[in-house]
């Protein structure tokens, strides 16, 4: 599995890319000024990630690939991001669960990665975790005011976190490139992981006096580019520009 | 709920260690976390602090405009707190 | 950006308040003309603070719809660098929107009223963001053209007698001076580009040409509340010195740039060494001003859709906010 750390670059600059697309959506739609300024902060560093995991690797992949190529020239089903980054955004209150769920595992994913025996792909996760880290704080809190807020933004965000849950398993299953990853670069143990988002999830969630829904269905495709309705339309609106005036510079 | 926006707070920023902080601006948060993180995703995103200091609007105490002249003009006569104010000799050094 | 329409009439008397005596006044404009700033808590004339929450409630709402037209291309961006530096832009005028309505705040008027007059149509806001972004060049004739005339508009703005408006400026127009940079340089690679983006540039450039040169505002004999404003050194210079210098220095700029100005007289006069130019059409900005441009509505219709979707976030932050608090008591 020659390409199996190229694979999983892409992964992470596809979650982080798609991720960003999801927020910038909503600029302009926050419901308090400053919370404006913190989506776009957010935003602004996942785009900064999609950059240099994709100049990254366009560097493995040799063939003068550059951050916009794997961006703008991909077709939806080369993408492998998460399932659920690419969700549609519904409310404030679905953002934030979105938010809190996925970065409580990324932070962790990070932190492994900074120990990789990959150089650069470390050095990346290192700058990654500093800002994933306060956006990690930022959902952690917004969701126990949310959860321990008023009755109806107590229901609002339950809803929302009984919609979000069944994208979780999808972090921790692994395939054959985490595994690569793992044996050959002394990868993330996804498996230990998993045991400690659980515990983190759970502390947030009591706090936020919220329940973890049991016995949800998973849901899993991302890794495998099987991905939902509404990617195809992120996709074609993202790369509209580029599809549309080949080989243009702007 | 009562229609009341969230608390006014101010933000003050030390740009570098060595520094005292500075006020930067305002902010609205409901709660004191919430205020700290909207300063810094409001006040630092060019690099412009190392600290931040937030405190609600309302719990400033500030002196009146109407008082200045009995604050700060008594200072105006007391000149003999400056430094400026002593004549020594020339010839006469490390003073 | 965006301080256009700042002298803009609104419903309430500029009568001077019940305790002004001729005294008083002849002072505060003695302060005023000694260039010492006012700030928050000095005794200032009723007819100053409100014409002060005027103008700067009009500039923070500007900034905030000024969001909107850009906002919609961040999702279509034509490269990452493009997305990063536009979203970065974006993110600066609602910080802007923040420094203004704080220095708004400090006259007495809350955030929220500033808010719900914008919401109610008995603030304004700057005219030109009820134009629609079509293309990927109007993000760039946004920026260069746009912010330009804002830059204008803005610089004077950093000696304003009022301190706190004052030192807001200082802040956003240090912010602000990549803006402009960033709209001529996606201007600058379309000119060099294919000749459909080529076309693609001349056309935003003209139909934002003259709604720019509009963000002056009136011109000085139809501009109400200049005089005073000058007076009170909330205003440096006239709407028509502004334009002009505008004119001036953007015309070279869009030579450089092989567009062609929309504007058959508009020539180089020797004699005054300045450009004259033709009419504007102040038919079509009284009409965006009242609220007929063509994206008026959509405009206030998202900011109201924004506010409203909220509520329940604000009002959750401040129950829970309200119960910690009477834990620790």
């Amino acid at each position: 599995m020659s390409d199996a750390l190229l694979r999983y670059v892409l992964r992470l600059g596809d979650t982080a890319l798609v991720t960003a697309q999801r927020m910038i959506e909503r600029v302009a739609g926050e419901p308090e000024l400053e919370e404006e300024l913190a989506n776009a902060n957010f935003a602004l560093d996942y785009i900064g990630q999609a950059r240099m995991l994709y100049t990254y690797a366009g560097e493995l992949d040799g063939n003068g690939a550059d951050e916009d190529h794997f961006a703008f020239r991909r077709d939806a089903q080369q993408f492998r991001n998460l399932l659920i980054a690419e969700q549609p955004n519904g409310h404030f209150g679905d953002a934030i669960v979105r938010q809190f769920l996925f970065e409580s595992f990324y932070v962790l994913l990070l932190n492994a990665l900074a120990q990789c025996s990959d150089a650069r792909l470390a050095e990346i996760a290192v700058r990654a975790e500093k800002e994933v880290r306060y956006h990690l704080r930022y959902a952690m809190q917004w969701l126990v005011r949310l959860g321990d807020g008023t009755e109806e933004s107590h229901a609002r965000v339950q809803a929302s976190l009984d919609e979000f849950w069944r994208y979780t398993g999808e972090f921790f299953t692994g395939d054959d490139v985490d595994a690569h990853l793992r044996r050959e670069y002394a990868g993330p143990d996804l498996t230990a992981i998993a045991e400690e988002w659980r515990k983190n999830v759970a502390a947030v969630l009591a706090e936020a006096t919220l329940t973890a829904p049991a016995d949800v269905h998973m849901v899993d495709g991302g890794r495998a580019g099987r991905h939902s309705e509404h990617f195809g339309f992120l996709v074609a609106e993202m790369q509209h520009l580029q599809r549309s005036y080949p080989g243009a510079s702007w | 709920m009562t229609d009341e926006e969230w608390p006014l707070y101010e933000v003050f920023i030390r740009a570098r260690s060595g520094l005292s902080h500075r006020h930067a601006g305002s902010v609205h948060a409901a709660d004191d976390e919430m205020a700290l993180n909207h300063a810094r995703d409001t006040y630092t995103r060019r690099m412009e602090g190392v600290s931040i200091w937030v405190v609600r609007s309302d719990k400033i105490v500030a002196s009146d405009p109407a008082e200045t002249s009995a604050f700060f003009e008594p200072a105006e006569d007391k000149v003999y707190r400056h430094p400026t104010f002593y004549e020594i000799p020339e010839g006469v050094e490390n003073l | 950006m965006y301080t256009q329409g700042l002298d803009q009439k609104t419903k309430t008397s500029d009568k001077p308040g019940p305790l002004e005596g001729p005294e008083q006044l002849a002072e505060f404009q003695a302060r005023v003309d000694a260039e010492e700033k006012i700030e928050a808590k000095d005794w200032m004339p009723e007819a100053y603070r409100r014409t002060l929450v005027r103008q700067i409630s009009q500039h923070a709402h500007s900034e905030i719809i000024g969001m909107q037209p850009e906002g919609n291309w961040l999702t279509r961006a034509p490269s990452l660098k493009r997305k990063a530096i536009l979203l970065a832009k974006v993110q600066d005028e609602a910080g802007h929107g923040l420094y203004l309505y704080s220095a708004g705040e400090t006259l007495g008027v809350s955030r929220d009223q500033m808010v719900a007059d914008l919401l109610a149509g008995r603030a304004k806001y700057s005219s030109i963001f009820n134009y629609p972004t079509l293309t990927w060049a109007d993000i760039g004739a946004i920026g260069w053209l746009v912010d330009g005339a804002a830059i204008m508009n803005q610089i004077p703005l950093c000696r304003c007698s009022y301190g706190p408006y004052a030192r807001a400026m200082v802040r956003i127009c240090k912010e602000e001076s990549f803006h402009q940079r960033q709209g001529f340089e996606i201007m600058l690679e379309l000119s060099k580009g294919t000749d459909a983006q080529k076309e693609m540039a001349q056309d935003a450039f003209n139909r934002w040409w003259w709604p720019s040169l509009m963000m002056f505002g009136p011109g000085d004999k139809d501009s109400k509340h200049s005089a005073q404003s000058m007076a009170w050194k909330i205003k440096r210079f006239s709407n028509d010195e502004l334009r002009q210098k505008f004119v001036d220095v953007t015309v070279p700029q869009a030579q450089f740039l092989g567009l062609r100005v929309p504007d058959d007289d508009l020539h180089y006069n020797d004699e005054t060494g300045h450009y004259d130019f033709g009419e504007i059409d102040w038919q079509e900005f009284l009409d965006v001003l009242a609220g007929n441009g063509p994206c008026n509505r959509q405009r206030m219709a998202q900011r109201t859709r924004a506010h409203e979707d909220g509520q329940w976030v604000r009002d959750a932050a401040r129950a829970y906010a309200a119960r910690q608090r009477a834990k620790a008591a």
